[in-house]
């Protein structure tokens, strides 16, 4: 027979029994309370420092994994920003190149036009003679009343129209010499107006390298500020990486659909060139040979931005000789070319192919056929895309580099970040495990509490009759009569320290 | 040089895997009961047919034989034909088989008995020489077998990795007065089928073709 499920008898009652179980329990547990509460104890370090320990190498991984995401920030930052000066030089350079390579030619018209404006100037600033003073002379002569002598009159009307004559070939004169001062000054304007458009040119020039100029200025700024790795350059970096994951992200996704229709313009004429009857693990041959096909045309397209230099994945192009990175561009555009002709044509056998079926499909079905199939613009729409979408997908190597460059920050980040929570959920192991191990050794006094209120009136009453038989001798007392205060975690503080 | 050698295997063991080409080709017979009692429903059988070139791909096997007095032979054989793996060429096969089948359901001469038991023999061995990963036997028949004088059709099916699947099958006079008849001759055929390993099915609704071989 067995008490309570699962004790041994001792007695015939069974209430008895479980009775006298539970006193020996309690005494047990009475007996064991010191080790039980070492043990609990023990147990529960273990746990806070285990995990906190856990925790501890955590932090010191995430950490590290922050430093060198911010070393992958600063030095993406950095490229980014060199590459930005190093193209604002370039424009410079070739700015001044095509600017200025003429200035000499420029200063050659322009002295020219100052020697000519200077004669022009020196013709035009002879005086025409000015009208003779004895015109007043003539007026003179001629208001004199002609007197009755007909000898003086004759003369004075001599003298008269002499004087007439004279005076109108000096203002014709006059006349000639204003007309040729004012031919001067009109040769003058053209020349002046040419030399404003000169001048003109060179300010302008002069202002574009003064934009460049104050731009450079600013890369400059953004440089120092990444070199001397501010709050704000970190804070700038980071947050253009996220835009930048996302947008390129976005940008691979629609080329992403365009591979795709790429694919289904592809796969069903491969299978006239490989078979549509073999499969490869679990996809057709077919298939796969198109995919291939595609992936060849985006590796051409990468290797062709590559050799112009727009991006960056492989330096080993970049850094190549421009010979040979310009012999790299024209065979990777020849390879475009001859795939997209490939696939232009592909895409021209899928519509016949596509039609074939069509019409089998119709003659099983007992249908006639539509005379809609026999349109070309499909077929040509096809064609054309078939040799468009390669050339698209070539310019997915930039959003690809910008893509894979602000992976490699976001992925530190969101890793750091599952580092930090990693950690807290670590330590809040160990404590949760730390209080655990306290909320036991409470329990387990609770549940002896009859042994423990036992202990401290039999520890009262001695106390009492200790006090009678010798009250001097107080020190020897074994405490106040009450149940003698546990602390359970005395131990557990000097085994933390 | 020992890493090298162990990358090459890796590599090796790779690339067999990949190359591995598994063989996913179907393999359809299909029995067209020729005897008097079902001749006049072999129009049915055509659209079958027809659904089934609609939808066999490149490199499937599809065969058509004719369940007659003695249907265990090669000359019962209608029609047969392995789809070419190009598309094209495989459409041009299905013209073809198309026209074939549609010849000898307009000429066909109506057989006195109904050897089905031999038209299923004739289909599983035309089936395992095609090497076809899925087998179908279709059987275009009331079930009604009928066996002349001198056949013996008591050979054990050997049917593992078959479907079978009978199609149309049309309740006779007596079924119709007793349909226990019916239901124990459609019983006997699926025991026989399951005896031998395969898997049975019954489509008496002809508009739900596309279950053909979806299910097996």
């Amino acid at each position: 027979m067995i008490t309570a499920g699962f004790l041994p008898t001792i007695t015939a009652s069974p209430f008895l029994s479980t009775f006298i179980w539970i006193i020996l329990i309690l005494v047990a547990m009475y007996l064991a309370r010191k080790p039980s509460h070492r043990c609990l104890i023990s147990f529960s370090l273990i746990i806070r420092n285990s995990m906190r320990l856990f925790a501890t190498s955590i932090k010191l991984a995430e950490k590290r994994l922050n430093e060198r995401n911010r070393d992958v920030l600063l030095s993406a930052g950095r490229q980014h920003a060199e590459r930005c000066v190093e193209r604002e030089f370039e424009r410079i350079s070739n700015s001044v190149q095509r600017e200025l390579e003429g200035y000499p030619q420029v200063q050659r018209e322009l002295n020219e036009s100052i020697v000519k404006l200077n004669e022009d100037h020196n013709k035009s600033s002879e005086v025409p003679q000015a009208l003779p003073d004895w015109i007043k002379v003539i007026k003179a002569i001629a208001s004199i009343r002609p007197a009755s002598d007909p000898i003086v009159g004759n003369m004075l009307e001599d003298i008269h129209q002499t004087l007439s004559e004279q005076h109108v070939k000096a203002l014709e004169q006059q006349r000639m010499d204003a007309s040729n001062r004012h031919a001067i000054l009109n040769r003058m304007l053209p020349l002046l107006r040419g030399m404003k458009k000169i001048l003109g040119g060179l300010n302008k020039s002069l202002s574009e390298l003064n934009f460049r100029a104050k731009r450079i200025d600013r890369y400059m700024d953004n440089y120092e500020q990444i070199r001397e790795q501010s709050d704000a350059a970190m804070g700038t970096l980071s947050s253009s990486s996220m835009t930048q994951f996302f947008i390129s992200g976005a940008v691979l996704l629609i080329a992403l659909g365009g591979a795709i229709i790429n694919f289904n313009l592809i796969a069903l004429p491969m299978s006239e060139m490989v078979g549509g009857a073999s499969y490869l693990g679990p996809y057709k041959t077919s298939d796969i040979a198109g995919l291939v096909i595609i992936c060849l045309e985006i590796c051409t397209g990468i290797f062709l931005m590559e050799s112009l230099r727009i991006t960056q994945l492989f330096p080993i192009i970049g850094s190549m000789d421009d010979r040979l990175r310009m012999m790299l561009f024209w065979i990777a555009l020849s390879l475009l070319a001859i795939l997209a002709g490939v696939e232009s044509s592909l895409a021209f056998m899928r519509d016949r192919i596509a039609g074939d079926m069509e019409a089998l499909r119709q003659s099983l079905a007992g249908v006639k056929p539509s005379s809609v199939a026999g349109s070309v613009i499909p077929t040509v729409g096809q064609m054309v895309m078939g040799f468009i979408l390669p050339f698209i997908l070539t310019f997915v190597a930039i959003p690809l580099e910008s893509f894979v460059a602000s992976a490699r920050t976001i992925l530190g980040i969101i890793a750091a970040w599952i580092l930090r929570s990693l950690a807290f959920v670590l330590r809040l192991i160990g404590q949760l495990g730390y209080y655990t191990g306290r909320l036991m050794i409470n329990l387990y006094d609770l549940f002896i509490f009859p042994a423990l209120w036992l202990e401290g009136v039999v520890t009262q009453s001695l106390f009492r009759t200790q006090t009678k038989g010798n009250e001097t001798d107080k020190e020897k007392t074994i405490g106040p009569g009450t149940m003698p205060s546990v602390e359970p975690l005395a131990e557990n503080k000097e085994m933390a320290k | 040089m020992k890493s090298f050698r162990f990358w090459l295997i890796g590599f090796l063991i790779l690339l067999a895997g990949c190359s591995q080409q598994s063989n996913r080709a179907k393999g359809v017979y299909m029995l067209l009961d020729t005897s008097g009692t079902y001749a006049v429903e072999l129009s049915k059988a055509r659209l079958i047919i027809n659904y089934l070139l609609g939808t066999l791909q490149p490199g499937d096997t599809m065969a058509v034989g004719c369940i007659d007095t003695g249907s265990f032979s090669e000359k019962d054989i209608v029609a047969k034909v392995t789809f070419d793996a190009r598309p094209s060429v495989a459409n041009n096969q299905k013209r073809a088989f198309k026209n074939k089948v549609s010849s000898f359901v307009t000429g066909v001469r109506q057989s006195r008995y109904t050897d089905i038991s031999g038209g299923l023999l004739q289909a599983i061995e035309y089936l395992n020489e095609s090497g076809a990963a899925n087998k179908y036997i279709l059987v275009f028949s009331d079930l009604q077998e009928e066996l002349a004088q001198g056949y013996v059709r008591d050979v054990p099916f050997e049917l593992s990795g078959f479907h079978i699947i009978a199609l149309n099958v049309t309740k006779l006079r007596a079924d119709n007065q007793d349909p226990k008849i019916y239901l124990a001759r459609v019983e006997q055929w699926r025991k026989k089928a399951e005896k031998g390993g395969g898997t049975w099915r019954v489509i008496n609704d002809l508009e739900r073709l596309d279950n053909i071989l979806a299910k097996g």
